[in-house]
This record gives structure tokens, C-alpha cells and sequence, in this order.
């Protein structure tokens, strides 16, 4: 289990398909979910504890990962104004689990560490949703380009 | 879809549905604000129960709804957080602050009047 969200490189990011260039387009299993709306936000994590449940997370995790995709979700709105969602299943050697990348085209984030505190925020929040998010998940990966945009990879195995 | 909010004596009800949109949060609370002016209420029930999450924003409008209402004389309660939803913020370190809550509605009707009654000692 790693929780590193500074290393670049996480382990499988080449055959879950998460790298940037094509966000899991090609897998039956993987849904997009575009986030231009609050409704959107609505969609995302009914769509991920949809897919968590059908994984096997038992109803606690399910929510747990329903409330880190409202966070990431809500993130792109407030920043980004617009991105996608991206949910998908692992199974890597017998592991199972779920991702879920985030990805936008916003102004990118100056001050990853800043960001990342608890209890910090820019604009509209409680500053909880980077630092609680990665907290709840096994993995989660952050990278930003500003002026390009910021993309947010989180990952939850099944135990 | 706008949350319904039944008046029931001087406390005002509101039920939450699941597919809760934050525009749904903001007119809530802007209704909750007015409607405690005009039936005079004392008091606001908030049930959350078939509320599938409550994340950051949802948790720091309800915040707002409860402040609002207090400014307006009325104390809140939030009634119906689920164990799974309670697991959740606890684990994402999102908390209510100083919000009253209780296990269903009847509860917090229980509550509201006990809040109710310290403020006439109070008063006396």
C-alpha cells in the first residue's frame, strides 16, 4: 500500500491505463464522467459507489470513496470550471480495487504542499478535499502544470 | 429539486433527498432563513437520513443553515447521518462544529424542545 502523492511514477500506471495521454479510453470497464456542473459532482460519486459495490467494497468503503470523488469532483468546479471524472476497476495480480482520475485544464495549482494541509483553501471550501482525499485512499497522485491544469489519480484496493 | 420543508408548530421540518445538488443546499438555506421569519419558528429539524454523503460543501452549508437560523432566533438540529456517512467524514476530517445532532427525528424534536426550555429558564 502506497500513499505517496509526490511520487511521479506509481507502480502500474502503464497497464491500468491512467497515463494522461489517454485517460482508460479503450477499456470496456472505464466510465468517463464529464464535470461541467454541480450535478455532475452528483453523478461521480453515485457512478463510483455504483462501481465500488459491483468491486466488492462493502458499504462504509463504498462511501468513503462516494465522498473523496464529491471532493475532487467539487475541486474542478471551483477551479477548473470544467474536466472529467474517470472511473475504473483494477485488478493487478489478484488485487482488486478502484481508480479514479481526475483531470482538468485549469489554472494548475501554485503550491502543491499549501494545497495539500489541512484546512487550506482559496476559495470556497473547508480545504479538506485534497488532504482528505488522499488520506482515505491507498494511493493518490497529484500533478499540476500551471497554466495547463491538474490531474489527480487516487486508487482503493479491496481487502 | 428543492428540498420540501413542512412546518409542524413552531418547528420547521426539512427532509433531504439523496440526489442533493449544492444549488439544492444554497436554496435551502436561503428558505430555511425566510420561512423562520414567517412562521415564527423556534425551531429546524435538518434530516439528513437518505443523504448518501456530506462532503465538505454540504457540511459547511448546513453550518451556515444552522448560523442563519440562530441570527434569525431559531436553533437547528441535524437529524438522520447515516453510520457509513458518519465513518466518512470522521475518516475525511470533516466535522458539524458546535451543530447539535441527533439519532432520527423524534430526537431531535426531543432536543429542540429541551433548547427550547433552557432559553424560557433562562429568559425567567
Amino acid at each position: 500500500m502506497t500513499n505517496d502523492g509526490t511520487s511521479p511514477a506509481q507502480g502500474g500506471r502503464d497497464d491500468d491505463g491512467t497515463s494522461p495521454a489517454s485517460p482508460e479510453r479503450g477499456r470496456d470497464d472505464a466510465l468517463c464522467v464529464s464535470i461541467e456542473t454541480e450535478g455532475d459532482i452528483v453523478t461521480a460519486r453515485q457512478k463510483g459507489r455504483e462501481l465500488a459495490a459491483a468491486v466488492g467494497f462493502a458499504a462504509t468503503d463504498q462511501t468513503i470513496l462516494a465522498l473523496a470523488i464529491s471532493e475532487i469532483a467539487r475541486n474542478i468546479i471551483a477551479y477548473a470550471t470544467r474536466g472529467t471524472v474517470t472511473l475504473g476497476r483494477l485488478d493487478e495480480g489478484g488485487r482488486r480495487g478502484v481508480s479514479v482520475v481526475a483531470e482538468d485544464q485549469g489554472p494548475g495549482i501554485a503550491d502543491v504542499d499549501l494545497a495539500m494541509r489541512d484546512g487550506y483553501s482559496t476559495a470556497k471550501s473547508l480545504g479538506m478535499g485534497l488532504p482528505g482525499s488522499k488520506r482515505v485512499m491507498d494511493e493518490f497522485e497529484l500533478t499540476t502544470v500551471l497554466g495547463k491544469g491538474t490531474t489527480v489519480k487516487m486508487k482503493k484496493w479491496l481487502r | 429539486m428543492a428540498v420540501p420543508l413542512l412546518k409542524q408548530g413552531d418547528v420547521l421540518i426539512a427532509s433531504i433527498q439523496a440526489a442533493l445538488t449544492d444549488q439544492d443546499l444554497v436554496r435551502l438555506r436561503e428558505d430555511v432563513a425566510d420561512r423562520v421569519g414567517r412562521f415564527r419558528s423556534r425551531g429546524v429539524v435538518i434530516d439528513v437520513t437518505s443523504l448518501d454523503v456530506l462532503d465538505s460543501f454540504a457540511t459547511r452549508t448546513l453550518r451556515a443553515i444552522a448560523y442563519t437560523a440562530k441570527l434569525r432566533g431559531a436553533n437547528t438540529v441535524v437529524v438522520g447521518i447515516q453510520p457509513d456517512v458518519a465513518f466518512a467524514m470522521v475518516q475525511l476530517g470533516l466535522a458539524l462544529e458546535g451543530i447539535p445532532t441527533a439519532l432520527d427525528l423524534e430526537e431531535g424534536l426531543a432536543q429542540l424542545d429541551a433548547l427550547a426550555g433552557e432559553g424560557r429558564h433562562r429568559d425567567q
